[in-house]
């Protein structure tokens, strides 16, 4: 694990919870079983799994537009998705492939709409940015840095305006990256939260770059987890690469959205493997600091954890990644298989509800019938 | 009439909307409302009058100085099935918002394949005419009426505003609803009952065979005063007012010119790639064989709207102007009543 996680060298202010302490003590207090640490690396290695079949189907030219992965993000992804319950909703990034499939939504239909077809889970309207799923309450990958925050804020008001709060109530997860730290949805939507006692988690996956951009060289206040301090919102920051940390963090947040109608402030402290996209060398990066990325790649680490821990086998573990193998494999063949979408339901989702004189024009008809 | 048959009233604009937001909170629970100072404070220009008092703070939501904030917690609100009606307090002020409503509200019901509506209303006054200056006197729904996903109402009247804005509550898509600041005190009949509009129909709001125009929101004023004028003098004016500036009702209006052989459009806004281009350019596609003379388009200098009260007239257009391009139309072709 690396260094920046476990560096303890934090201030917090008084405004700041300090809930780290508290989520260290009880995921070392919990007995975890062995099928959830194995289920735990079967997610994450699913995930490794689609994102580099994506990159290598991106690279053959089966996928379109832009394509950002979670490489290097797998913890995260599976520690929060493993917290949220299914009466909760989702608001995720453009890097959202694997929010969307430990969300519910087949890999077949994830790896689908970004080959674009009607099978997709957007029926190719979306791509690899805009995966939903209204059933499953993953609602949305958000293609603008930011755009999902004032969204999700709504959602969280939604709740808030139809239920009460309990330990039952519904709660909203909205993540974002470090960079978006300084967008001013941010800071307009947490003013929001705070002000109106919503229940949402706001989960920074500060993956350390925006772009080609550090967190020190973009936010004056590169402790992310403190820039809720401004409006009354607790933050904490957690090591990213450990699965069952942010698990417990974001369950523990999700509590307090829940039964106190608080907002919370979540720093996942990740790394990104490869570049921004499939397409960025990221030549920015010195050889020291992809080293670094491949040292703490969470995947690898979890999978000799476990081994180490006898949780699972070398065998197991090489089983469990063939049969992710498989599982993308056969989601390829099932979006290769897949027909696009027709041309005559282009207009269709327009508008949810019809109306008179939509415009149902292909680019040489006239506007209107010519005289 | 009989008692149960309450008759037409003439109220103002104004209270035209302020009722019917009251109608409709009273109709729905799922339907609230929110912007700045709409409760407490009773509204910018007293829309919602009254509402927080008969309604509570749940469906009447003050929010802070914050457009991007609220207009987004709306999109979020409506995508869980509430109604949100967003005030924002004047058109100039949505440009804070605009990735909100362009990139999130118009977008996400085709982006997420149809599985999500976004039934919300967002109303704003437009226009200029009061001495506010540039960034304040603007007449930019032609931004939203650029955008599918988008629907773009205009209403002129009392009536219209009650109705149009009964249809935008209950329609299941994100509905920009343009108001004019000088339109808010004006009376007309309304009838009573529940009325709502059909989105997407312009409408000929008075008959006449001779010239076209063609106009919307405030224009509509100044429209029908100089169709009245040049009535007077023989001419047989007809007068469309689009109503729904997206969808447009463009066969309403080839309708129209296919009978008088002429157009002008009046608008509020700036000429350039404005509302009156898209009118010139449907009329030459859909009416050009009808036409005896260019379609004329009146609308605002292109400049910073100023302050000065004679800069500000001269930068404006008026009934003057349309008045002498109606003219300037008809003698083009030689027009003889």
């Amino acid at each position: 694990m690396k260094g920046v996680a476990r560096n303890p060298n934090l201030v917090e202010s008084e405004a700041v919870m300090t809930a780290k302490s508290q989520t260290k003590s009880k995921s070392a207090k919990a007995s975890k079983t062995g099928a959830e640490l194995r289920d735990f690396y079967e997610r994450m290695s699913l995930v490794r799994a689609f994102e580099l079949r994506a990159s290598e189907m991106y690279a053959r030219a089966k996928i379109g537009g832009y394509c950002h992965l979670n490489l290097g993000e797998e913890a995260t992804v599976v520690g929060l998705t493993a917290a949220l319950e299914d009466r909760d909703y989702l608001y995720t990034t453009y890097r959202d492939h694997g929010y969307a499939i430990m969300r519910g939504i087949e890999p077949s239909a994830v790896m689908a709409e970004l080959f674009g077809k009607s099978t997709g889970a957007v029926g190719g309207w979306g791509g690899s940015m805009h995966m939903f799923d209204m059933s499953k309450r993953m609602l949305g990958g958000y293609g603008i840095v930011g755009g999902q925050i004032p969204p999700a804020t709504g959602a969280a008001l939604a709740i808030s305006y139809r239920s009460e709060a309990g330990p039952k109530s519904e709660a909203v997860m909205c993540l974002l990256g470090d960079a978006t730290t300084n967008i001013g949805a941010f800071h307009e939507s947490l003013n929001l939260a705070g002000l109106w006692n919503l229940p949402i988690v706001y989960v920074i996956v500060n993956n350390r770059l925006g772009m080609g951009t550090t967190v020190e060289g973009a936010s004056a206040e590169p402790d992310l987890y403190k820039r809720g301090s401004s409006y009354r919102i607790d933050g904490n920051r957690v090591d990213g690469d450990d699965p069952i940390a942010v698990r417990d963090a974001a369950q523990s947040a999700l509590k307090k959205a829940r039964e106190e109608r608080r907002p919370v402030l979540l720093e996942l402290m990740s790394y990104r493997l490869k570049g921004h996209s499939v397409v960025d060398p990221a030549r920015y990066r010195s050889k020291e600091d992809t080293d670094e990325a491949k040292r703490n790649d969470p995947v690898p680490a979890f999978r000799e954890k476990l081994i180490a821990d006898g949780v699972l086998t070398e065998k197991d573990a090489v089983m469990i990644d063939d049969n992710a193998d498989r599982i993308v494999t056969e989601a390829v063949e099932f979006a290769n298989d897949s027909p696009d979408p027709a041309v005559s339901e282009l207009f269709d989702k327009v508008y949810a509800s019809p109306v008179a004189n939509a415009s149902t024009r292909l680019p040489a008809e006239p506007a209107v019938m010519l005289s | 009439m009989t008692d149960s048959t309450p008759e037409p009233r003439v109220i103002t604009y104004r209270q035209a909307l302020n009722e019917t937001l009251r109608a409709e909170l009273e109709r729905d629970e799922d339907v609230f409302l929110i912007g700045e100072e709409i409760g407490i404070f009773q509204g910018s220009y007293k829309i919602t009058a009254g509402l927080i008092e008969d309604f509570g703070p749940k469906r009447v939501i003050d929010t802070p100085i914050s457009e991007e904030g609220f207009v987004g917690a709306a999109i979020g609100a409506a995508m869980l099935g509430l109604r949100p009606v967003v005030e924002i307090m004047t058109l100039n002020f949505s440009l804070i918002a605009i990735d909100q409503i362009v990139n999130h509200a118009a977008k996400m019901h085709a982006m997420f394949g149809g599985q999500v509506k976004v039934p919300m209303v967002i109303r704003f006054p437009g226009g200029g005419g009061q001495q506010l200056a540039a960034s304040h006197s603007q007449n930019l729904e032609v931004w939203y009426a650029h955008i599918p996903g988008l629907k773009v109402l205009a209403p002129s009247t009392p009536a219209e505003a009650k109705s149009m804005l009964t249809a935008a509550i209950r329609d299941d898509d994100p509905v920009i609803f343009l108001e004019n600041l000088a339109l808010y005190n004006m009376k007309g009949e309304v009838p009573a009952g529940e009325q709502v509009a059909e989105i997407g129909k312009a409408a000929v709001v008075k008959a006449g065979t001779d010239l076209t125009i063609v106009s919307y929101s405030r224009g509509m004023v100044t429209a029908l005063e100089v169709a009245d004028e040049f009535e007077q003098q023989g001419v047989s004016v007809e007068v469309v007012d689009l109503r729904s500036l997206r969808p447009l009702d463009r066969e309403t209006i080839c309708a129209s010119v296919r009978k008088t052989s002429r157009a002008v459009v009046f608008e509020d806004d700036m000429l350039s790639y404005g509302i009156g281009a898209e009118i010139s350019a449907t009329i030459s596609e859909g009416a050009f064989d009808y036409l005896d003379a260019p379609v004329r388009r009146v609308a605002a200098a292109e400049v910073p709207l100023p302050y000065s009260k004679p800069l500000e007239t001269a930068a404006m257009p008026h009934a003057a102007d349309l008045s002498r391009v109606v003219r300037e139309t008809l003698d083009a072709t030689q027009f003889t009543k």
